[in-house]
């Protein structure tokens, strides 16, 4: 039995269930970032220093291994294309999908691992035939299926999820009583290369040249200056710089942007009409299972643009060759972010997910990239 | 699951005379070495029996031999402080591409100084040629660094005919021994080595306790300062039972031992490779598997492996092999000795692992790797990938 340990707290208490459970557990650290500073102290040493802590309390060998090549080559170079066309990507779903749930599961096999476990809130369900199924996790608040919809069943084959029956509290309360380091350690940001405190736009700006340009309201009106599109979400109101006016004092908030002319646009109240949309397109689909067997091109269920979000009603248009889907929403949707990826949900099973692409009002075409 | 040791390369066991040895110095000979009474006295006396001990293993005088922490502090001393002493005659340095970073970190900093450092370049054996060497020495030489034998490939370096080189050159001549000295009878006379760096800890001594031989007539201050321990060429008290017990540990590795051990290593490997070729593992040796090298080391390229599934899967079988030097959060930095040799792109650079060999192991341990190696790659030959 391997487990995927972080240096976190879910993954260390992961490890201990097993444990605890008689599995014979190998713990593995995956290194994906290499981010030695000047000193040469990577900031990965800190973690791989509590997965030592732990493992070494818990009583199971662990180890360190090393996907820096296939996180840059699949991962971020993945990041980085997105966000040079202005969207939002989601890096942690590529991640799952291309190493913790591919690289790191033929590692894991390779050493004579039965199963893989993780520490991510998601539970399994095999059906008579023997497929997986992802279901929700019983913490609705820490699901972490949003992440986990780009798998397919394949590659849940080998997986447990131990976590899947606790709560977020219950899993510190674990570590607390068994005297894991990591007990009280804060909640990661999750994506490798983003340091806890988050300097993101300069870290961005190492990348893709920033290019200022002009905040502009639907109406081609000059309200103010951005520092590059890329450091700007769909919906995001802060550091927009922009005060009230004489008509309003209603915040301002992006609601799209223009790659070709390099305009942001924004308009003032949360409620603003070009916020929200009626349906979006996908492409980049993958489901667990297959889905037009069971419902066929056409279905109702729910979805989640984003990631902590209620699920909202939605019907599923696939096109016939199932490279694109059109997802209508049963009530207008706001700030759906091209990059974010739409997940599919039937009651408490995850069917999978596609990647957003653009958003629509009606036969209007929403301003997000 | 018992639990078999085959990193001698990166350290030794303590075996039990010197253990003996250390314990009898740690109860008895506590003394500071440098004060004037019969604690002292006696501490003195210990670490000058010892001092005498270890430079007749090399052929050197008592007092050319200074007591250092290791390896390491030794290496950068030579280097540093060559250099520091010598900048008058010239800027320029001469290392190889394969040296320990004790030896190439400390080149780098000098290159920020102002330093002119050559590297000479391996072929695919490891070796360097004289060649490369002759051409590259300038009149403003002042230093060459060049080690005895590789850490990671067990190649020699042609220490003898260097030394005949400089034996009229300026330049001072450091050779870094941590590998060969358990292996390898060193005469500093006969090569005309004129600085030579050694760790207690490779040849089943204690660790944090080596030793820099510096030529008489090689003079610089000490590179760490304080007190005047080590006739002022080391500062710091010296760890008198450590030093007693390295003595121990060389006088045990006598030439005929020390022989003995490289014909007993040899025959570790060729029966290594023979069981690997029979077994039809797909691998080859990294480097050349000649009874001339440093035969403790054995660097095998197991292909399409990667060296942490290999490392894990023989830990978890209960073998230490090395899969190379980890950095602070435990994942494998390529090796730059294997880089110099086939070059960055190389796929042994992520599909190598080091065995090495020491005093205790035997051929029954040998054969039980072998049979660990043979299960791991025929048990990988069965597992499909998601990737696929």
């Amino acid at each position: 039995m391997v487990v995927g340990m972080s240096g976190g707290v879910d993954s260390s208490v992961t490890a201990l269930l097993l444990k605890r459970q008689g599995y014979d557990v190998v713990g593995v650290f995956m290194k994906n970032w290499d981010d030695t500073d000047e000193n040469g102290v990577c900031t990965a040493t800190e973690d791989y220093k509590d997965v030592a802590k732990v493992a070494t309390k818990i009583g199971i060998p662990y180890y360190s291994v090393n996907f820096e090549k296939e996180y840059w080559d699949r991962v971020f170079k993945y990041f980085i294309a997105e966000y040079k066309k202005g969207r939002t990507p989601n890096p942690d779903v590529i991640c799952n999908k291309e190493i913790k749930f591919k690289a790191f599961i033929d590692y894991a096999n390779q050493l004579g691992a039965d199963y893989v476990a993780t520490g991510h809130y998601a539970d399994l369900k095999r059906d008579e035939d023997g497929r997986m199924h992802l279901m929700r996790a019983k913490d609705q608040n820490k699901d972490q299926t949003y992440f986990l919809s780009q798998l397919d069943y394949h590659q849940l084959d080998k997986v447990l999820f131990p976590l899947a029956g606790y709560t977020k509290p219950e899993i510190r309360q674990i570590a607390e009583e068994a005297g894991l380091a990591t007990a009280k350690k804060k909640d990661s940001v999750g994506i490798c290369f983003i340091g806890e405190d988050g300097h993101f736009r300069e870290f961005l700006s190492q990348y893709i040249p920033a290019q200022p340009g002009n905040m502009e309201t639907v109406d081609g009106k000059v309200v103010g200056h951005h520092m590059g599109l890329m450091y700007y979400t769909i919906g995001q109101r802060r550091g927009l710089g922009l005060g009230g006016n004489k008509k309003s004092n209603a915040p301002w908030f992006v609601i799209g942007k223009d790659i070709k002319k390099n305009i942001l646009y924004v308009g003032q109240g949360y409620e603003n009409e070009h916020l929200y949309a009626t349906h979006l397109e996908a492409s980049d689909i993958h489901w667990v299972d297959d889905v037009v067997s069971r419902y066929e091109y056409d279905f109702h269920c729910t979805a989640k643009f984003r990631y902590r979000q209620k699920d909202v009603g939605v019907t599923v248009h696939l096109s016939e060759d199932q490279q694109k889907v059109t997802v209508t929403f049963d009530d207008p949707a706001r700030a759906i972010t091209p990059g974010q990826a739409v997940v599919f949900y039937d009651g408490e099973e995850c069917l999978g997910s596609a990647i957003i692409d653009r958003a629509y009002n009606h036969d209007h075409l929403c301003q997000y990239v | 699951m018992s639990e078999v040791y085959f990193d001698n390369a990166a350290t030794t066991p303590m075996t039990k005379p010197v253990i003996d040895e250390m314990m009898k110095q740690m109860t008895d000979t506590w003394g500071n070495a440098s004060t004037g009474y019969s604690y002292g006295r006696h501490s003195k006396l210990v670490l000058e029996n010892s001092r005498h001990i270890i430079a007749q293993s090399i052929n050197a005088k008592d007092e050319e031999i200074i007591f250092t922490s290791g390896g390491t502090e030794s290496d950068n001393t030579a280097v540093i402080q060559t250099a520091l002493t010598r900048k008058r005659l010239g800027k320029h340095i001469i290392t190889t591409a394969i040296e320990h970073e004790a030896i190439l970190k400390p080149m780098h900093y000098l290159e920020s100084l102002g330093f002119d450092v050559t590297y000479l370049p391996v072929d695919e054996n490891g070796n360097i040629s004289l060649a490369d060497f002759k051409a590259a020495l300038r009149d403003d030489t002042i230093l060459v660094s060049i080690m005895m034998g590789n850490n990671e490939v067990g190649s020699r370096m042609p220490i003898h005919e260097i030394g005949e080189i400089l034996k009229d050159h300026q330049a001072w001549f450091h050779t870094d021994a941590v590998q060969a000295y358990g292996l390898l009878p060193i005469d500093v006379e006969a090569d005309h080595i004129d600085m030579l760096s050694t760790s207690a800890h490779k040849l089943n001594g204690p660790k944090m306790v080596g030793f820099l031989y510096r030529r008489e007539g090689v003079n610089f201050p000490s590179f760490v300062r304080g007190g005047d321990q080590e006739t002022k060429r080391r500062a710091g008290t010296e760890n008198v039972p450590a030093i007693a017990a390295f003595a121990k540990a060389v006088s045990i590795d006598t030439p005929e031992e020390k022989q003995r051990r490289q014909e007993r290593y040899y025959h570790f490997k060729q029966l290594i490779v023979k069981r690997l070729t029979d077994a039809g593992v797909a691998f080859e040796v990294n480097g050349q598997l000649d009874p001339n090298n440093l035969n403790h080391v054995l660097n095998l390229w197991f292909k399409g492996i990667s060296t942490y599934v290999m490392q894990t899967d023989l830990d978890l079988a209960g073998y230490a092999v090395s899969g190379g030097s980890a950095c602070t959060a435990g994942s494998i930095e390529p090796s730059h000795v294997l880089t110099a040799m086939y070059g960055k792109d190389s796929p042994r650079i992520g599909e190598s692992i080091r065995i090495s060999f020491g005093a205790l192991n035997t051929e029954d341990e040998v054969n039980g790797l072998v049979d660990a190696i043979i299960k791991i790659v025929n048990k990988l030959k069965n597992v499909k990938g998601v990737e696929d």
